[in-house]
């Protein structure tokens, strides 16, 4: 066969089944403590400093790292748990999400001693909140046309230029930044970029919001103007980035953030629908249901590859392009689904304001961390087509 | 045994490999390949495989016989082995062997008269004309009872599925089953059976066409260069692969349960219901994509492409389509309510 896919089939393992019951547990009194809205109106919940500090304490940041850098040593499939829970209570995480997914992973892989000593034990203790800064005003999908220099200098490195679309850089304490360092190479047009470690606070580092059509703000412009990072900032190899990123995209690409960020509208229909719907509503519903249990078989699947070691990253473009196709498309067949039910039975009161949220952020879906267009582009290259 | 036997899954593959290669059979002028596969699969015990070896079948594991369907879905293998599979496994759970040769399954209830007799008909028996034997499920009152019927003695009317091959209506008038006994199957159990065994065959249809459709745009030049240089086509055979790779995780799924559960329980209808819904929409999705891909030489008979298209998308109505599982999954979680949908997804 020339295009082997393997997604195995997998049972997680007791001690995560275990896990899953004091994370609902945990999750039901901070609902119970009003410390946070569960009505999925703020998609993958809002960044709560206090919240992460919290969930922090609980050991489940850093789960699979290294307890020598405050990490957990626990499972892939622990960790697995711990997300999809807090993703379907509209927990706020956004102020560990993208340190805890993908930002201490690189630092544990390529930061020096110190930074690993210093900065991600307090990412593991909800201290701590990174913000990706990969997209430019004129490099977006085509991250190899970032223009963003760093400098070389005698103590260290100057940066000079602009990152775009970078969300919660204002709340967060760092940044992981794709730098130019050298020019492209007539050989390797991707040959030049470095990974650095940016600390906000910086003097040089202007943050202006860029606010979403909806009104919403987690976009920002980051603005370096003779900005100067210490030696120690750069991460990994100098000009390689390219070849460091790989492992991040399988992390970052398939996780069950990319099939239930619109999560609350299913829940929303079934209360909408009723306890016995019509064979329209039935259908639908069903149609919905089979291709989530589905998506979530190939999220662990690829967390089981995870767990082994390897580095899925065609698996892990499948599961975001589906993933993120279906819940892009759920308000719109929910609305669809929905359109003959009465109002006025008052089945569920919040279907409405949860279905114009989703709605609105829909087109993001199929945009944020990696187009549907570049997914389809790296499988096509999994399937030896380029 | 909840893993599949890799000799098992070689010995199967291997007779597909040399005796229903779909080129060869495809290009045949008659119908002399089909004794020697059918002769050697049954020799090898593989079409028994779901019987217990106490009643003289192959003994083989339930993870085994979805393997060997995937397997024999990626060679579009046109002999009744699900459905031989399936009769046995039947008649295993009313403690029933299995005589030789080829068996199907009637997945409609049909009645049993005042004379202990089989009244009625059957609708959509995929393979009644080619088999033997007919494995019924009915009641005796409220029991389920399997029965063994010799097929002479049944009325099938011809019927052809898409892929052309037989599924027929079959008529019982007062038939005399040649064994029965209680069964602790219920017709819905055999029904999810079938629909997981059929979800296998898509999947493994699906693999195949994926094979086919990447290494035909690699080797078809238009406008100078291999038309899987174009964007547009490798962004399709991008989807079909997403489509392929949501069959095979949603038929494992399905598969992997059925291998680890005691009974026919909640769960299980609930991930076999998913798995004949998702595999279902991607064999749509997957044979358009594959044959938009291949253009007018997919559409010919020459072409070997149909071989796998045809019964894969005729193999969705088999045993409850896409509709009748969904609208039934989607009445189980309406039922259950909407705080119930995720602790029943998560239920391991």
């Amino acid at each position: 066969m020339t295009s082997r896919i393997a997604f195995d089939p997998i049972r997680l393992p007791p001690e995560a089944e275990a896990l899953r019951d004091e994370v609902r547990a945990f999750l039901a009194e901070e609902i119970a403590a009003g410390s946070f809205d569960p009505s999925g109106q703020s998609g993958r919940g809002a960044f709560d400093r206090e919240f992460s500090r919290r969930v922090g304490a609980k050991g489940w940041l850093g789960m699979t790292w290294p307890k020598k850098y405050g990490g957990h040593e626990r499972s892939f499939f622990e960790r697995y748990v711990v997300t999809e829970e807090m993703l379907i209570a509209s927990a706020p995480t956004q102020g560990h999400f993208v340190a805890d997914r993908q930002s201490g992973p690189i630092l544990l892989r390529y930061a020096d001693e110190a930074i690993k000593q210093n900065v991600v034990p307090r990412i593991a203790r909800g201290e701590c909140g990174f913000c990706i800064g990969m997209s430019e005003p004129d490099s977006g999908s085509d991250l190899f046309a970032a223009k963003t220099r760093a400098e070389k200098v005698s103590d260290g490195w100057l940066v000079n230029g602009r990152k775009l679309w970078t969300s919660y850089a204002h709340k967060a304490d760092y940044m992981i930044a794709l730098l130019r360092t050298s020019p492209a190479t007539k050989e390797n047009r991707r040959h030049g970029l470095s990974q650095f470690l940016v600390d906000l606070k910086t003097p040089g580092i202007t943050i202006r919001p860029v606010p979403f059509m909806t009104g919403g703000h987690e976009f920002n412009e980051v603005t370096f103007d003779d900005v100067a990072l210490p030696e120690n900032a750069l991460l990994g190899e100098v000009d390689m980035a390219w070849k460091q990123a790989t492992a991040e995209l399988a992390y970052e690409r398939s996780g069950p953030e990319r099939f239930l960020e619109t999560y609350q509208v299913l829940v929303h229909l079934i209360q909408a629908l009723g306890t016995d719907p019509d064979l329209r509503g039935a259908e639908g519903l069903g149609r919905l249901v089979a291709q989530l249990n589905t998506l979530r078989r190939m999220s662990i699947s690829v967390a089981g590859m995870l767990a082994a070691g390897k580095e899925p990253v065609l698996e892990a473009s499948m599961v975001k392009d589906l993933g993120t196709n279906w819940e892009q498309l759920l308000p719109a067949t929910a609305r669809d689904l929905a359109a003959f039910v009465d109002p006025a039975q008052g089945n569920s009161p919040g279907f409405q304001a949860v279905l114009d949220h989703a709605t609105l952020i829909a087109p993001k879906l199929t945009i944020q961390g990696g187009t549907r267009e570049i997914l389809r582009g790296i499988i096509a290259r999994g399937l030896g087509l380029r | 045994m909840h893993e599949a036997d890799d000799i098992v899954i070689e010995t199967a593959t291997r007779i597909f490999r040399d005796l229903a290669d779909p080129q060869t059979i495809n290009a045949a002028s008659d119908d002399a390949w089909r004794a020697p596969l059918w002769n050697t699969l049954e020799e090898s015990g593989l079409t028994k495989a779901w019987l217990g070896d106490d009643l003289g079948g192959g003994g083989g594991s339930l993870a085994d016989g979805f393997a060997i369907l995937r397997a024999a879905g990626a060679h579009a293998v046109p002999v009744p082995l699900a459905e031989t599979l399936l009769a046995a496994w039947l008649l295993g759970r009313a403690g029933l062997s299995a005589p030789d040769g080829a068996m199907t399954v009637a997945p409609e209830s049909v009645a049993l008269n005042a004379n202990g007799r089989l009244e009625g008909a059957a609708r959509a028996v995929p393979f009644a004309s080619e088999a033997g034997h007919i494995a019924v499920l009915t009641h005796d009152g409220e029991t389920p009872v399997a029965a063994l019927v010799a097929a002479a003695d049944c009325a099938i009317a011809e019927g052809r599925n898409l892929a052309g091959e037989p599924r027929n209506v079959v008529t019982f008038a007062d038939v005399a089953p040649l064994a029965m006994a209680p069964s602790t199957a219920e017709v819905d159990d055999l029904m999810l059976m079938g629909a997981a065994v059929r979800a296998s065959q898509m999947t493994g249809a699906l693999e195949s066409v994926l094979d086919i459709a990447v290494t035909y745009a690699g080797e078809r030049v238009a406008f100078g260069r291999p038309i899987s240089r174009f964007q547009a086509v490798q962004h399709e055979l991008a989807k079909l692969a997403g489509e392929t790779a949501a069959a095979i995780a949603a038929s494992g799924a399905a598969a992997m349960t059925i291998s680890q559960s005691a009974a026919f329980d909640e769960r299980l209808f609930f991930e076999i219901a998913s798995a004949k819904v998702r595999v279902g929409e991607a064999a749509r999705d997957g044979a358009a994509i594959a044959h938009q891909v291949h253009g007018a030489i997919g559409f010919t008979e020459e072409h070997v492409l149909h071989r796998f298209t045809r019964r894969m998308l005729a193999w969705r109505d088999d045993f409850g389509s896409e509709s009748i599982w969904a609208s039934r999954l989607g009445s189980m979680v309406a039922r259950a309510g909407a705080d119930a949908l995720w602790p029943t997804i998560t239920a391991a």
